[in-house]
């Protein structure tokens, strides 16, 4: 949960400066702040868990891309504002579905994590499937570019519901939940399903991340590695 | 995509403790209910509102600034219309 939150947070904190309008820039840095929060507290309590004098920044700055546990969707790269959004759409209903499970964990801590992310979660997830809705059901150029990111993206849908010997709750039992959230989104945003559901997997298990993520990673960690517990 | 191609909106938000909505600035928006999804996330970011007003730019009448004069200047030397001749009850909190 805290390598995907990283990962995406750090993402979509790229557009921060660029995105095609002001108001789209503010809302993207609040979700990146959001995710990067996430992280902070999950990582935070990996790092208690595992007991072995490291805390959240030495996990997200001190880990070299194999020993990132993040679903490769949130890795692809930014693309166009309309990918980034239908990445992010993706996620969030992913992300909101597993946040309400985990809401219900019998561990407390987690149950808090899950509980205060999902607000924020909630707000995300109703963002995106609006902007999908009016990109996709907008003007041919843009139900091009959301189509073409719909379908770029959906081979990395299924790996989001494979459930391993780590995962604290049934992630594959979320499926039917998450296709009637998508159904409903993507059909009113009159984008088309892509059929095939060959799925790209490694991510989550570190096994094979894309190429994508070592270079988020180079960027993302250059400061704290060239300067070593500097302070500011 | 420009900004330019989408409305002007007022954004008013009601804060915490405030009584009334107040308006904070403004920003583009293609319709209302993003409007009010900017607005959350433009100028609420800090907690400062519970309530989000977003009202289009292009729908406000507004005095013009040339009037200024025969609008505001008559009620200069009226002091009499300012109730602060009245010792106002703590009871009666804000007004």
């Amino acid at each position: 949960m805290g390598d995907n939150s990283l990962v995406l947070g750090h993402r979509v904190s790229e557009w921060c400066g660029v995105a095609p309008v002001l108001e789209e820039d503010i809302a993207l840095a609040n979700t990146a702040l959001d995710l990067i929060g996430q992280t902070q507290l999950w990582l935070g309590l990996a790092a208690e868990c595992e007991d072995k004098g490291r805390d959240a920044d030495a996990l997200a700055f001190r880990r070299d891309v194999w020993d990132f546990r993040n679903l490769l969707l949130v890795e692809q790269p930014n693309r166009d504002f309309g990918h980034t959004m239908m990445r992010q759409f993706l996620f969030d209903a992913w992300h909101s579905l597993v946040l309400a499970a985990l809401k219900s964990s019998d561990d407390p801590e987690i149950a808090a994590i899950a509980e205060k992310s999902l607000k924020e979660v909630t707000y995300h997830l109703e963002r995106s499937s609006d902007t999908v809705i009016a990109l996709g059901d907008g003007t041919e150029e843009s139900h091009m570019r959301m189509q073409a990111g719909l379908d770029r993206l959906w081979p990395y849908v299924g790996e989001m519901f494979l459930t391993d010997e780590h995962d604290l709750i049934d992630v594959a039992a979320l499926r039917p939940a998450f296709a009637a959230l998508t159904n409903n989104v993507l059909g009113t945003a009159t984008l088309a399903i892509p059929t095939d559901n060959f799925t790209h997997k490694g991510g989550k298990t570190g096994a094979q991340h894309t190429e994508h993520l070592g270079h988020m990673i180079a960027t993302m960690q250059f400061l704290p590695r060239a300067y070593p517990d500097a302070k500011w | 995509m420009s900004t330019n191609d989408w409305p002007l909106w007022e954004i008013f938000i009601r804060g915490a403790h405030g009584l009334s909505h107040r308006h904070v600035g403004s920003l583009h928006a293609p319709d209302a209910e993003m409007a009010i999804k900017n607005a959350r996330d433009v100028y609420t970011r800090r907690k400062e509102g519970v309530s989000i007003w977003a009202i289009e730019s292009s729908a406000i009448a507004a005095s013009s600034p040339e009037d200024k004069g025969s609008l505001y200047d008559p009620a200069d030397n009226k002091v009499y219309r300012h109730p602060t001749f009245f010792d106002i009850p703590d009871e009666v909190g804000a007004m």
